[in-house]
Order: C-alpha cells, then sequence, then structure tokens
C-alpha cells in the first residue's frame, strides 16, 4: 500500500443496532480519513458512537452500510472469519479494561499475541525495543494481579504492537488510571507514534489526553461534528 | 523471547493455569470422572474376581469330574435332589477313586454355605490347611476360610447367625478349596430338608489322563445327569456364561458416559461463564473459534486423563474396602485390560459434556464478552 493513500477510509458509515423490536442508530452517516503515522483522538460523550466506530475499524463488528477501508481492505464485505484474521494481522488494541488474561504472565499475555498472530517469539528485536520503550521488562515474569493499573496498561500496549499492527486503536487507555500514570501512558502512546511511526486511533472524552494526540475528531450522536 | 514459554506449549500453559486457577472445581470435576471410572473397573473387577474366584475354588476340591442334577444350569444354585446313595454306584465305575458330596444351601444374597462330609472331602482334596483351629468338635461348628473370617471379623469361638441358627467358628481355613463356608453335610441336609440329597457330586479318578474315559462310563450310567471334567466346569465361569451379566456392565457404562457428560457439561458451562471476558480477550486478539474450542477440549482432556487415572487408583481402595468391610464373597480383582476402556468411556462422556459449552464459547460475541462483567 502506497504511502500516499490514507490506512482509513470511512465514507457513509451507518451502525444500526437491533434492541428487540427497536432499531437503534449508532452511527449514522460517518466520513472519516486517517493518514499512516497519525495519532487520533476521537472525543465525545457517552452514546455518541465512538466506540461502535472503534469496534468496526478493528473488525470486532459489522458495519450496517457504508465502507470501512482499512489498509486497503474492505471490512464492510468481510464475513466473520475475515474479520478475525484482520484482527490479527492488522489492528491491536487497547482497552480501558486492559485486558490481561489473568492466569498468565505478563510475557505470556504478549506472546498469546504473537502466538495467535502466528509469529515467532524472537524474530527481529522488536520485542526488546518495545520492553525497553515500555519500561516493563522487569515485571514480565508477574501476573496481571501482581502489577498495577500503569504496568498492566503498558503490558496491554506491548501486546498490542508486539506484531506490528498497521493500526492501534485505544479505548480510554487511561480510564481506569490515575493523573501520574495516565500522563505516562499518554506520552508513551505520543513517543510510540512519533519514534515509530505508529498510527494511533484513541477514543477518549478527557480533553487533556486528547490533547496529545495531533488531530482531535469530535462525534455526536453518531456523526462526526466540527465544534 | 527471552524467557518466554514456546509457542506450542503457550496455550497448554493457559490451559493448565486455567485448571490451577479454578482448582476447586478443577479437582471436583476431576473426581466425579474418577469415580465413573471407578464404577465401571470395580463392577468389571467384581465380576471377574467373582467368577474367578469360583473357577479357582471349584480346582480347589482336588476333583476330576463334578455331577450335577439333570436339567440344572452351569452357573446356578439348584436344592438339592441328587440321591446319596448314587456316591457309593459311581465309587464303583471304571477309574473311580474317591467320590464326595456337598449339599449348598443359600443363606442370602450370593452366599452359600456348603454341607461337606470332611472324611471324604480330605481324601479327595488333600484336607484343609488351618490357619487357626480345627475340624468339625460340636453338632453348631461352622469352618470357614480367611476370606470370610476377615470380612466377617470372625475368630475361632466367635459365633455367626444363618438358617436362623447360631453357629461356632471352630475352624479357619486357607481359601481356595470349594467353598467358603462349611458345616457337616448331615446336618445341612437336615436343616434344608434334604435329608439323604446332595447338591453336587465330585469324583476323583486314578489318573487325571483318565478322565474322559470315566466320564464316559459316568454318562452312561447316569444319562440324564450333568457330567463335567472339573477343567470344563471351571472354564465356564465367564462374564458371558451369566445371563445379563455382560448387559449389566454394558448399562454400567452407559450410566458412566452420561455421569460424565453430565459432569463435564456443567464444569465446561460454568467455565465459559466464568471465562467469558477471557474468550472475548482472545476473540479481539484475532483467535479463531477453532482455538477457543480447542482450548476447552484440551481442558476437558486433561480433567479426563486426571480423573481417570484418579478413577483407577480408587478400584484399589474399593477392593480394600470390599475385602475388609462387605460382607460376602465377593472378590474384587484389578483388571488393568479394562483401564483403557474405561478411560475411553469417560474421555468420551467429556468430550460430549465439553461440545455445547465449547460452541458457545466459540460463538460468543466479542464486543459482548468485552463488556462482561
Amino acid at each position: 500500500m502506497s504511502e500516499s493513500h490514507p490506512l482509513i477510509h470511512v465514507k457513509g458509515l451507518t451502525k444500526v443496532y437491533k434492541m428487540g423490536d427497536v432499531d437503534v442508530s449508532a452511527l449514522r452517516g460517518v466520513d472519516l480519513t486517517v493518514r499512516r503515522g497519525e495519532f487520533i483522538a476521537v472525543v465525545g460523550p457517552s452514546g455518541s458512537g465512538k466506540s461502535t466506530l472503534f469496534y468496526i475499524l478493528g473488525g470486532l463488528a459489522a458495519a450496517t452500510a457504508g465502507n470501512v477501508i482499512v489498509d486497503g481492505r474492505d471490512l464492510t464485505k468481510m464475513t466473520d472469519a475475515e474479520r478475525t484474521r484482520i484482527r490479527r494481522e492488522l489492528v491491536g488494541f487497547v482497552f480501558q479494561r486492559y485486558n490481561l488474561l489473568p492466569t498468565l504472565s505478563a510475557l505470556d499475555n504478549i506472546g498469546m499475541a504473537q502466538y495467535i498472530a502466528g509469529r515467532s517469539a524472537s524474530s527481529d528485536g522488536w520485542f526488546e525495543e518495545i520492553l525497553d520503550l515500555l519500561g516493563v521488562g522487569h515485571r514480565l515474569h508477574h501476573k496481571p494481579r501482581s502489577l498495577s493499573g500503569g504496568e498492566q496498561q503498558r503490558v496491554a500496549i506491548a501486546r498490542a504492537i508486539v506484531n506490528h499492527p498497521a493500526l492501534l486503536l485505544a479505548d480510554e487507555p487511561t480510564g481506569n488510571l490515575d493523573t501520574e500514570n495516565s500522563d505516562n501512558v499518554l506520552k508513551l502512546l505520543a513517543d510510540l507514534n512519533e519514534r515509530k511511526g505508529q498510527t494511533i486511533l484513541m477514543i477518549t472524552h478527557n480533553p487533556e489526553a486528547a490533547a496529545y494526540a495531533h488531530r482531535i475528531v469530535h462525534m455526536r450522536d453518531g456523526r462526526i461534528v466540527h465544534p | 523471547m527471552a524467557g518466554g514459554t514456546g509457542a506450542s506449549s503457550l496455550i497448554n500453559k493457559l490451559v493448565i493455569e486455567n485448571l490451577k486457577h479454578r482448582w476447586v472445581r478443577t479437582v471436583l470435576s476431576a473426581a466425579a470422572v474418577g469415580v465413573q471410572v471407578t464404577m465401571i473397573l470395580t463392577l468389571v473387577g467384581l465380576s471377574y474376581g467373582t467368577l474367578e474366584d469360583l473357577g479357582r475354588r471349584s480346582r480347589g476340591a482336588g476333583a476330576d469330574i463334578l455331577i450335577r442334577p439333570p436339567g440344572s444350569s452351569i452357573i446356578g444354585l439348584t436344592t438339592a435332589p441328587i440321591p446319596e446313595k448314587l456316591l457309593d454306584f459311581i465309587a464303583k465305575l471304571p477309574y473311580v477313586t474317591v467320590t464326595t458330596g456337598t449339599a449348598v444351601y443359600p443363606i442370602g444374597g450370593t452366599n452359600t454355605v456348603t454341607g461337606i462330609d470332611l472324611a471324604s472331602f480330605t481324601r479327595m482334596s488333600g484336607g484343609f490347611k488351618y490357619l487357626a483351629g480345627g475340624p468339625f468338635q460340636e453338632p453348631d461348628d461352622v469352618i470357614v476360610d480367611e476370606y470370610w473370617a476377615r470380612q466377617n471379623r470372625l475368630r475361632i469361638g466367635s459365633t455367626t447367625t444363618f438358617m436362623n441358627r447360631q453357629w461356632r467358628v471352630c475352624g479357619i481355613v486357607a481359601q481356595g478349596k470349594l467353598a467358603r463356608l462349611f458345616v457337616p453335610l448331615k446336618l445341612l441336609q437336615e436343616l434344608s430338608a434334604n435329608t439323604g440329597k446332595l447338591t453336587v457330586i465330585y469324583v476323583k479318578v486314578d489318573d487325571p489322563a483318565d478322565t474322559q474315559a470315566a466320564m464316559t462310563a459316568i454318562r452312561k450310567a447316569l444319562p440324564d445327569y450333568q457330567i463335567y471334567s472339573i477343567e470344563e466346569f471351571a472354564s465356564q465361569f465367564t462374564v458371558n456364561n451369566v445371563p445379563g451379566l455382560r448387559a449389566f456392565i454394558y448399562v454400567v457404562i452407559g450410566v458412566s458416559i452420561v455421569v460424565g457428560f453430565l459432569v463435564v457439561f456443567l464444569s465446561m458451562y460454568t467455565a465459559v461463564l466464568e471465562r467469558t471476558r477471557e474468550i472475548g480477550i482472545l476473540k479481539s486478539l484475532g483467535a479463531t473459534s477453532a482455538l477457543i474450542l480447542g482450548i476447552l477440549v484440551r481442558e476437558t482432556v486433561v480433567l479426563a486423563l486426571f480423573g481417570s487415572a484418579a478413577g483407577i487408583l480408587l478400584t484399589y481402595g474399593t477392593r480394600w474396602a470390599i475385602m475388609n468391610y462387605v460382607p460376602g464373597s465377593l472378590t474384587q480383582i484389578i483388571v488393568p485390560d479394562w483401564w483403557p476402556v474405561a478411560t475411553l468411556v469417560a474421555m468420551a462422556g467429556s468430550l460430549l459434556g465439553a461440545l455445547y459449552p465449547g460452541w458457545k464459547a466459540a460463538r460468543q460475541d466479542a464486543i459482548e464478552a468485552l463488556s462482561y462483567e
């Protein structure tokens, strides 16, 4: 894929959820373009549709209508199995609640992402680079319950980027952290974007967190709005 | 990855860690699978053990030929319809050196008491090996074998009750000679209103090589009677020759499969519910349905294997318990040939039980799973 093409191109995206007999529109015609290497924050109040956009871009949910092209691949035409492959090959997730596997160590949580993606554990020195960058090398053999929130989130970021995803999706990554840890995680994301050129799309309702991004996209009532 | 777990063993590690994480449920599930395996192995061990023991004890009588009443089945109790005077008649036939008759009377369950004429029985069998006490002294004396004595906590001078009568243990003998419980023949005939009647006649010939010739002579003289060589008779004590026993074993195996299915179903179903969020995490990482199903199948296989091993060990416990605490003449043996069968049965029931929870996990919606509290 040429560098001149955007990594994400969303056009006329709609998503309708069936709630019993009632149709609920979560997205009502979203248009969005994200360039490679961009760090973008999507902000908006609860119910604005930002999480739905996150799930569709990450291949966790199917769109109802419109076009969603990520790294040249049209997600709207994909089956469940094809979207599963997209999650393995194209996207890395960071969640508000860290979502580490509680029975595995930090190292094995990261290893699990590599295993699922079918990558070898030590291929290119990238793993060591990640550990340096995130500063979690000394906590690798601990299970999540022994790690602080900040450490867990750094492990989650390591897991998300270990397979060189084209897109890192972060959903309220500082939502469960105190101010100091929030700042650390946001600086890490910014650093990752700056030094490694990692494209990041971050969902947040925190303006201070959003300020770390190159660009802020506002959402309300399932649409992108311009404040 | 420095110090990391190899990719091939990472899933196994996840499986083991998951099982360790909820260790009480894991232990209970494996124990339930173990009970299922023990159920099969104990029943089979009892069937084979009791039948083998019957065959062994028949051989231990020292006879070469056995005569049962006309129309009787080879295995099973009959009353005592053979006239005692046949003993002398048979003793005069060619090749025959010793004859002795017994009366057998049921005393509850599968247990019987055997009436013997101690003198002729000793001539035939070589006599009891007394571990304690000695031959009959009084009219209410009973001789028991060591197995019966241990099961019923009997010593010399102990009393035991059967046939509405109290008996005194006068001798405890090594097991393997025909029966477990002996009383004088005349007394048993009298008590059971079968005076002058026998249940079985045992015949010893001058040379075992003459057994067939002797049987031919006896058949000619007693054409209506069931006449077997002792080897032929003992070899008939198999599961196939006991009406309904094989079918009963199959029923127990069927019940075991159902038990295993239910236990593992419940265990895996709750495991899937508990791990909804973890399943969502794996899905967000791009795990396929097959991988998630595979994790649950591996957990099930581990449970079934541990359960089977526990079940096999438990059969040693049931054998000890039956030997020491279950009054009766049941004998359980350990049946290693059936270990793979019982393990496969446990595995089949467990995998059936994991099927629906596994399918449910594989079909889990990733977003719902990730937001599961």
